[in-house]
């Protein structure tokens, strides 16, 4: 990676008192995770030119800080090369004094804005959107960021040139800052002294920045929990799924739907019904976060709340969020989270009263779910099976679906309602229950509601 | 006074054992001469592990706890278990009466009284027992009340040893219970129900070896090769000529060459015969009236010999069971009233179907011993094996076949009806086929079977353990993104690569594998080139009847492509259809069926181009890595280019910065053979290398110059998409033929391949210390870079990636391949899919354990 910075102040060559650098030297700078080179390919008085060049050690990288959070990205990745958190904490071990606004030798120069012009590349940046010019522009920069060419088209990557008149302390804390903020990939460097080491780097400038909340989430964000590297390392993306949420649409479905607020009356339509049902052990299979469950254990009728998931990373957020929920809560002995899957018949919750399986179905194969149908009803065979999914036919109104797609990129299929009907009035005739219909949010005429829903009974 | 005679006492090897006798009669002292310290549970002991005091009587509840408790897990082991305590009122023993019914345990007493005065004086000698005379005192007066009702109790066996002498002289020995033939190793021929069918019976054993001379009571049967009859039971009723069979089976257990089990029908009839009274029905009027027609004697000895039929033989060492109704796991070579319920009736809900025949529950089903169960009772269309265990009664009498299973070849005999002897209830004509009934019973996979810290018994490499973290993340993955496991008999074990060579510039080199192999033994190796594409696994049948029937898949599909995490090759099942019906071409132009007796295949193989599984990859992981590294590279080298031309010292920066960029654009270029457009299935090339298994046959047997050839037979038919893999042989004590090898290496990665898998020529290799790598991986220089990167053979990176550890990828290379081969070993054998899917979830578990994955 690499970055200049070039003044046309005059005389530019003070650009080496400032930086503490002596313009005719190579200065090394060493890394705990490379070497740093400081040199200036130009020195004269009307102009001067100082680059910091990174030679990082992909060996070292690789094998990681402490070991095993390194292990999941063992390969091959763009982190020697493109501008990162590395790059911010080489400029803060070359530069630091320069980076705290002090000069012994030109102390006045020091406090005084003059024209400055920087070059950072490689740097990623995502393709559309403004976000460069949001963050810097704000701070006095003239953007320019060239797209660098991979050779396939377009890369990931900008050549980014600012151009402005700050003070040289000001525009090393706006890079320190907002480079790691624009790279999409995982710090493993930050450490949980981050958020005292933004703040006093950011100082004022960041506290009055107009995209200081997004420059805060995204410099702390993407640090994962161990327990799902091995999972990462099977199934990349049931770990995207959950990864970096701005450098992708948000999850579509909940986008959809949000404005009709569908998935809270949702599971405030499903715990009726399971009242309805007199049920008192409710086993919520594909239990997700646990956003039915923390209903479900509020109501004293329920015993027992079983939630499965075959998500070991859903299971540890719906425990978090119902440990969130305890105050006032006193029977969470009555709740257990199981790690299971559809696909296997389980003891573990099969003598409940009623199931739920609430969005569930569409995110298992066709073939698999005459499976999910024969351990439901043939073997487990509780009272009340409720089980809710998206109704195809609502799709149409969604302007922002392109039709034919569905709601979320997990759904294998979504069902029409007599597609669903067929599909639910041959499991009652089959297995002995009788089916009920309904829906669930706001019913379109011809279309029907948003999400179906069936109750089965006997 | 003479000494009394020594009593006997002849119990089961398995059996509960139930002391009853007063405190200081010598019952522990009696239960240490004759039982093992293991075999027997003591009150007293048990009272001492739970509060440190023997005679602490406040402890006994949870003392009594404790015996049951371990007598409990004793039973369950099938151990000879003796209880060690008073035992004296009826409610004491009552409980362990139904401990041994519970599992299915001979109850035994065994009365210990020496008499009152030995008991009294014993416990004054001991210091721990300071009542006074009236307790051992009501003890024996209870225990004397009680003697008469012993048997009413459920005992089975009642010995009453009445006196110090008794005591002293008595001997305990045990036998095998009368089910328990295990030593008898056969051969066995089991035959499934006459009902009278004579005529047919004569051909079946006459088809099966046995010659039966004379006529009458005179008949005599002789067995080939030491080959032994098993009846399962119903001989009679129904059918034509139930004292002809009855004579033939009579004479062929009393000539020592047939076991014959009881069948509910056996039973009844028996029971008419001693006169009691039954309800004639189901055909016993046949037998009555046949009967009838018999000398008295005959009569007689057909009661005899009916009334003493067994519930069940256990035979060969405990491989194989036979019961009329069959058994569950947990009865085998046990006895109750259970067990002989079970075995004459096997289970019902209580509830009758159309026909008005009981509703009988699926045992079989639910069957997980490791004992074969071979029964009768029910009659099937035709005999089939479901979770080891197999239904012989294929209703010759109703028009049916006799069927004979042979044991242990599992091969079946048949003899059709002559004609319909009797009309059945409910048609014998098979429903239209669906699956098969293994495929039924294994509808469910059980999260019990897959989850948790699991060992998994191969034949290869004995127990393998699978941690319960890695199961876990497997469940999720096998759940969610695996193809039906109907489909997932193999997943192809991770591969090796060789030693890490010391050669400047070079990571991997062939020399160290063809040391590494030449160290354990290995004479020839067999070189295959490394095709660089995305690994699969080839499903493919002849049609998709086929694969509802071996498979048991319901989709209609005639096959599947995996890859080697399990997921579906293609997304579009359209386009897998496609491909399959190409290679099913080219397989019917080799001949392959015909030549293998199958009509599935399983195949292992690369399908190219790598672009068109890892587009993605390389869009997202190695395109950038090439950009951002040329241009930062070419930036920084131009920037110390202009410092070190106005003199500045930064010229080995700028050297370096050149070689730098230089590798860089090498990076770029590294995958570009690996990588073409797929418009069509065209554009897909095919490389088959192993054919794993098809129908009865795994073919690790076979050596990689077999599995090559029949690559190559693939490929010769011209047929589209597939292509051949390059290899040769090596011989590798010839240093010349080596060197040649190495050549061809180096010409083949400097031409862009991906480098060479080296084998040894079996299949399965073992040298002296066990199984060796079935394979290791040479990969090119080039190849290298793309998966450690631009830079890696910079010398100090290379020194640094020199220090690689192979241990725990070699260690899991060979778990995955002893997995892969435990799973289609049972696969092909019919096994449940509980028993394949828990070797291929366990290789799935093993792959997400964190190991460098550039290895």
């Amino acid at each position: 990676m690499y970055l200049s910075i070039v003044t046309t102040h005059s005389p530019a060559t003070d650009l080496g008192f400032l930086l503490m650098k002596h313009p005719d030297r190579a200065h090394d700078v060493e890394l705990s995770f490379g070497r740093g080179t400081v040199f200036f390919p130009q020195a004269e008085a009307g102009r001067c030119e100082a680059a910091l060049i990174l030679d990082l050690d992909p060996v070292a990288l690789v094998r990681g800080r402490g070991g095993a959070e390194g292990v999941a990205d063992q390969y091959v990745n763009d982190r020697p090369y493109a501008a990162s958190s590395f790059l911010s904490v080489a400029l803060n071990k070359a530069f630091r004094t320069a980076m705290t606004g002090v000069s012994r030798e030109r102390p006045e120069l020091a406090a005084t804005a003059i024209p400055l012009e920087i070059v950072v590349a490689p740097l990623p940046a995502p393709r559309g959107g403004d976000l460069l010019e949001r963050l810097f522009a704000p701070l006095g920069w003239t953007v320019e960021a060239r797209r660098i060419e991979g050779a396939d088209g377009p890369s990931r990557y900008v050549e980014l040139r600012l151009a402005g008149t700050l003070r040289l302390a000001d525009a090393l804390g706006h890079l320190y800052v907002l480079i790691p903020v624009m790279d999409a990939d995982k710090h493993y460097w930050v450490g949980d002294d981050e958020v005292e080491k933004l703040v006093a780097k950011g100082g004022a400038w960041l506290a009055a920045h107009p995209e200081r909340e997004t420059i805060a989430r995204r410099f702390l964000k993407n640090r994962r929990s161990l327990a799902r590297a091995a999972l990462a390392r099977l199934a990349p993306e049931a770990e995207s799924e959950d990864g970096p949420e701005d450098e992708r649409a948000p999850p579509r479905e909940e986008a959809l739907e949000a404005p009709l607020r569908l998935h809270d009356r949702r599971l405030d339509a499903v715990v009726g019904l399971l009242k309805e049902a007199g049920a008192r052990s409710v086993a919520d299979l594909g239990c997700g976060e646990g956003r039915l469950l923390q209903r479900l254990v509020k109501e004293r009728g329920f015993e027992r709340v079983i939630g499965l998931d075959a998500s070991i990373r859903a299971l540890e957020r719906a425990r978090e969020r119902l440990k969130r929920d305890r105050a006032g809560v006193p029977s969470m002995e009555r709740l257990s989270l199981l790690h299971g899957a559809l696909t296997y018949r389980d003891a573990r919750w099969a003598d409940v009263d009623a199931v739920a399986l609430v969005e569930v179905i569409e995110h298992l194969d066709a073939d698999r779910l005459p499976t999910l149908v024969e351990i439901v009803f043939a073997a487990a065979r509780p009272k009340t099976v409720i089980v809710t999914t998206p109704n195809a036919e609502y799709n149409a109104l969604f302007d922002s679906l392109p039709a034919g797609a569905f709601r979320h990129p997990d759904h294998r299929f979504e069902w029409s309602r007599a597609q669903f009907h067929d599909w639910a009035r041959a499991i009652a005739e089959g297995h002995g229950y009788s089916v009920a219909f309904s829906g669930i949010g706001e019913e379109h005429p011809d279309l029907g509601p948003v999400t179906q829903v069936a109750v089965f009974s006997r | 006074m003479n000494a009394p005679l020594p009593t006997l006492l002849d119990i089961p090897d398995f059996c509960l054992v139930v002391l009853i006798g007063a405190t200081g009669a010598g019952k522990s002292s009696f239960a240490s001469r004759w039982f093992k310290p293991t075999e027997v549970i003591s009150s007293d002991y048990c009272r001492g592990l739970v509060c440190d005091d023997e005679s602490d009587q406040s402890a006994s509840a949870d003392a009594f706890a404790l015996v049951a408790a371990i007598a409990e897990k004793r039973l369950k082991n099938r151990r000879l278990t003796v209880i060690d305590a008073t035992n004296v009122r009826a409610a004491d023993r009552k409980s362990w009466v139904e401990l041994a019914r519970r599992w299915h345990a001979l109850p035994v007493a065994i009365v210990v009284d020496p008499g009152l005065d030995v008991c009294i004086q014993r416990n004054k000698a001991r210091p721990d027992r300071d009542f006074g005379p009236g307790v051992p005192q009501r003890m024996i007066q209870e225990i004397h009340r009680g003697l008469r009702g012993l048997a009413n109790e459920g005992f089975r066996q009642i010995w009453k040893l009445s006196s110090v002498q008794t005591i002293e002289a008595a001997a305990v020995e045990r036998r095998p219970m009368w089910t328990d033939k295990r030593d008898d190793t056969g051969p066995f021929d089991v035959i499934g129900d006459v009902h009278g069918c004579l005529d047919e019976l004569r051909l079946l054993v006459a088809a099966l070896g046995y010659v039966v001379e004379g006529e009458g009571d005179a008949v005599a049967v002789s067995a080939p090769h030491g080959r032994k009859l098993v009846f399962v039971g119903d001989l009679v009723d129904r059918g034509p000529d139930v004292p002809g069979v009855l004579r033939i089976a009579m004479a062929a257990q009393e000539a020592g060459v047939a076991y014959v089990v009881q069948g509910n029908h056996d039973r009844k009839l028996s029971r008419w015969l001693e006169g009691r009274k039954v309800t004639v029905g189901h055909g016993l009027q046949e037998s009555i009236d046949q009967l009838a027609q018999e000398q008295a004697e005959f009569r007689e000895r057909a009661k005899t010999f009916l009334a003493d039929l067994r519930s069940h033989y256990w035979l060969d060492g405990g491989k194989l069971a036979v019961a009329h109704a069959g058994l569950k796991e947990e009865m085998i070579g046990r006895g109750s009233p259970a067990v002989r319920e079970f075995a004459l009736f096997g289970e019902t809900t209580g509830e009758t179907d159309e026909f008005g025949l009981p509703v009988r529950l699926d045992w079989a089903a639910n069957f997980r011993g490791s004992s074969a169960v071979v029964y009768g009772h029910t009659p099937t269309p035709d005999a089939e094996w479901v979770n080891n265990t197999i239904c012989v009664d294929t209703g010759c009498v109703f028009g049916g076949k006799l069927t004979a299973l042979q044991w242990p070849e599992r091969e079946l005999v048949e003899v059709p009806a002559a004609r319909i002897y009797c009309e059945p209830a409910r048609p014998l004509a098979p429903t239209p086929e669906t699956r098969a009934l293994q495929a039924e019973a294994d509808r469910l996979l059980d999260h019990a079977d897959v989850s948790g810290r699991r060992w998994i018994d191969t034949t290869l490499l004995r127990r393998i353990p699978i941690a319960e973290e890695n199961a876990a993340a497997a469940l999720e993955a096998m759940s969610r993104f695996a193809l039906a496991p109907q489909w997932l008999v193999y997943l192809p074990p991770t591969m090796s690569p060789v030693e890490t060579s010391a050669r400047d510039g070079f990571l991997e080199r062939p020399e160290e594998a063809f040391a590494f192999f030449r160290e354990r033994g290995q004479r020839e190796v067999v070189l295959e080139e490394k095709h660089m594409g995305s690994r699969a696994v080839v499903a493919l049948c002849r049609d998709a009847d086929v694969a509802r029937r071996r498979f048991g898949v319901l989709s209609g599909e005639s096959g599947q492509i995996w890859t080697r995490s399990g997921r579906a090759f293609f997304a579009d099942g359209a386009e897998c259809e496609a491909l399959l019906a190409r290679l099913r071409a080219a397989c019917d132009s080799a001949r392959l069926w015909e030549t293998l007796a199958t009509d599935w295949l399983l195949f292992d193989a690369e399908i190219m181009p790598w672009s068109a599984k890892a587009s993605a990859l390389i869009e997202q992981q190695y395109a950038p890595v090439a950009a951002a590294s040329s241009i930062g590279l070419a930036l920084a080298h131009a920037a110390a280019a202009r410092a070190a031309a106005r003199g500045v010292p930064v010229e080995a920066l700028r050297d370096r910065l050149a070689i730098r960029a230089e590798k860089a654009a090498r990076y770029g270029e590294a995958w570009k053979p690996y990588v073409w457009p797929v418009r069509s299935l065209d554009d897909l090339r095919v490389a088959p290398f192993h054919l794993l298994a098809s129908e009865g046959a795994t073919h690790f047997d076979k050596d990689h110059l077999w599995h090559m050839s029949i690559a190559e037979t693939l490929a010769a038919t011209g047929a589209q998409n597939v292509t051949t893999t390059r290899w040769r042989r090596l011989a590798l004590d010839d240093t010349a033929a080596c060197e040649e090898a190495t050549r061809w290496w180096e010409e083949l990665t400097e031409a862009g391949g991906e480098g060479m898998v080296v084998k040894p020529q079996d299949f399965i290799a073992r040298g002296a210390k066990g199984l060796i790598q079935p394979a290791l991986k040479v990969r090119g220089p080039e190849y290298l870079r793309i998966i450690y990167g631009p830079e890696y053979d910079l010398p100090e990176h290379l020194a640094r990636l020199r220090q690689r550890g192979l241990g725990a990828k070699r260690t899991n290379a060979l778990r995955e391949f002893a997995l892969g081969h435990e799973a289609l070993t049972r696969f092909t054998a019919g096994a449940p899919l509980r028993k394949t899917h828990e070797c291929v979830f366990a290789i799935l578990a093993l792959e997400s354990e964190p190991i460098d994955p550039r290895l």
